[in-house]
């Protein structure tokens, strides 16, 4: 038993493919498929995020730095940020409840409130602003007595962190809940056993468990709280400098032929999706680890 | 309340994660969400069929589904072969490449549109060489079958590599020596097998370019009848202050993304349920623990 378990784990994909003539294909058929692939995903991938950073240093550090002066740039970074800093706390504690309460207990309608999580992903972000219009908006069902009370939401920063907070609702809690399931409950039903409170177990247990793939859906929930366009688009009203999230601002600038200015504050959004690229892969490196680990610990354990 | 609505555990927080969580869900996502429909119901049906098919609106579901389309099926050929590449070969900078796949999820659309118009625009890297044979990429539907074949990349990959790398090479070692050839093999052996998962990632691939507005609008042009996608027509709408047109073909749009949604789920349903019956026993095992953080289903 524990022999096979550990002779899965070496001939898992990360560790490469050992081909033997039967099973490969030749030498020219090979380099072939990888000349396409290469082909393929540098003109889709490499050559738009090159002409990003390319076109941003144009004319040189002078002229990307610049952008920067720009009054009405600085209040779309705040902006964004200030969105993004309400909204990603906000996701992450619904997503570690979310992912507990599916991941660690077994009720009825677990798969359709999994759907109802994914919903959010699979409407259009113009959509996605639509329904807050049509809630808080003037002619919407909130807009009158929200009028009478001189609140602000639709064309106002309330409203812009409410569409953020919807288009990025799904993703810490999709991404914490195969790491919760794929863990299992025996530890934590150990530390209880042993003892330990509730929040003491999810604390001490559980986050260490997870704390990759949190790490990866908080920053992938940041990169695109930060960059949304098309549900922002629909509520902020595009005032500059009041409602100018980051987005908005380089759309506003490339229309008007400032393309330099453009590519510039594209340019941070480009290295932070970059980061969380990074963040991905170290991740998943880690948790493949981590559960190799545990895998071979239980293989042990059965001996 | 069903008679055994949640199995015994001696786990707590049940009651404050779930309450919790429906709260969050109910306020965020299913409120605001029935309000779209209720806005809907103020309009006769006689009206509202009068705006979701007038021409205008037929004309852009026929370029953001039409050109929806043609993305998602150059993501399947190419999302099949660069996951096989991945998977089976080793080259220089593969791990790089295999990193970036995630690219097009983690990039804001606005920066995707104004990067692709650049690049294919007249005078850009691509639009250059295009224009001298006489192919015009930026502003015309071309163009916005390029941005939408960007956004829906990872998906196929995404999703077909862990179902490869699982593949039992002793598959492939029993058609060998039974006479097949390395075509044969691949096309009788181990398409039926990634079949599924590549179908599910067409699906989330086209599931998401339909709703795609930021990457598009830049490389669009956005002429009415040619080059306007559905959801640049809601903006549209709202912008002319009509939110009954407006919320109409959204509408129709929320229908759509919910039939896909389905799609999507029974689809996954499909292809875990085929994974798990050609798996032999001692990888069954893993099927339950690392598949989840190798296949990362990328949010969907």
């Amino acid at each position: 038993m524990a022999g096979s378990i550990s002779s899965t784990i070496r001939s898992v994909p990360a560790s490469g493919f050992v081909a033997s003539k039967a099973t490969s294909e030749p030498a020219i058929v090979r380099w072939l498929l990888i000349a396409t692939a290469v082909l393929f995903l540098g003109v889709f991938l490499f050559l738009p995020l090159a002409v990003v950073f390319f076109t941003a240093f144009h004319k040189g550090v002078a002229g990307y730095l610049r952008a920067f002066q720009d009054p009405d740039t600085l209040a779309a970074i705040r902006l964004t940020l200030l969105a993004a800093g309400i909204a990603v706390p906000l996701n992450m504690v619904f997503g570690v409840a979310a992912a507990w309460a599916i991941g660690k207990f077994e009720f009825v309608g677990k798969s359709l409130l999994i759907t109802l999580i994914d919903l959010p992903f699979s409407v259009s972000p113009v959509v996605s602003g639509l329904i807050y219009v049509l809630l808080f908006g003037l002619q919407g069902l909130l807009g009158p007595w929200l009028i009478a009370h001189g609140i602000r939401i639709i064309f106002a920063v309330p409203g812009i962190v409410l569409a953020t907070i919807f288009v990025t609702f799904p993703f810490v809690a999709r991404e914490l809940l195969p790491m919760i399931q794929a863990q299992g409950n025996d530890e934590e039903e150990a530390a209880l056993t042993l003892g330990a409170s509730g929040w003491q177990t999810f604390f001490k247990v559980t986050l260490p468990n997870i704390k990759w793939a949190l790490l990866y859906g908080v920053i992938l929930c940041n990169a695109r709280a930060m960059g949304e366009f098309g549900a922002v688009s629909v509520v902020s009203g595009h005032i500059r400098g009041l409602t100018d999230t980051m987005p908005l601002h380089i759309e506003i600038l490339y229309n008007d032929y400032q393309f330099v200015s453009a590519f510039s504050v594209a340019s941070l959004l480009a290295l932070l999706a970059l980061l969380t690229l990074v963040v991905k892969s170290v991740g998943e490196w880690q948790s493949r680890r981590q559960l190799a680990d545990q895998a071979a610990g239980e293989a042990k354990e059965s001996q | 309340m069903a008679v055994i609505f949640k199995q015994k555990s001696i786990l707590p927080g049940f009651g404050l994660a779930l309450g919790f969580t429906m709260f969050y869900l109910s306020l965020i996502v299913l409120i605001p969400l029935s309000a779209t429909f209720w806005k809907t119901s103020t309009l006769t049906w006689h009206q509202f069929w009068h705006v979701v098919a007038s021409p205008r609106a037929m004309a852009s579901y026929r370029l953001s589904f039409g050109a929806s389309l043609i993305g998602a099926f150059i993501n399947l050929f190419f999302g099949v072969l660069v996951a096989w590449v991945l998977v089976r070969y080793s080259f220089p900078l593969k791990r790089l490449f295999d990193s970036l796949i995630d690219l097009p999820f983690a990039l804001p659309t606005a920066v995707a549109g104004i990067a692709l118009t650049t690049v294919y625009a007249p005078n850009g890297w691509l639009g250059r060489p295009l224009e001298s044979i006489g192919v015009h990429a930026a502003y015309t539907r071309l163009g916005v079958t390029i941005a939408l074949t960007f956004i829906g990349l990872p998906f196929v990959v995404r999703t077909v590599q862990p179902v490869l790398g699982d593949l039992d090479k002793e598959l492939e070692e029993a058609a060998a020596s039974l006479g097949a050839g390395r075509w044969q093999t691949f096309t009788r052996v181990l398409l039926p097998a990634i079949l599924p998962a590549a179908i599910t990632g067409f699906t989330m691939a086209f599931a998401r370019a339909v709703g795609e507005y930021g990457s598009v609008i830049f490389i669009a042009g956005n002429m009415p009848m040619r080059t306007e996608i559905t959801p640049l027509l809601i903006i549209t709408r709202l912008q002319e202050y009509d939110y009954a047109g407006a919320t109409a073909i959204a509408v129709a749009m929320l229908v759509v993304s919910f039939v896909l949604l389905l799609a999507i789920n029974l689809l996954q349903r499909w292809s875990s349920g085929r994974r798990g019956r050609e798996s032999s026993q001692e990888s069954a095992f893993l099927g339950a623990t690392l598949k989840p953080v190798l296949g990362r289903g990328e949010g969907q």
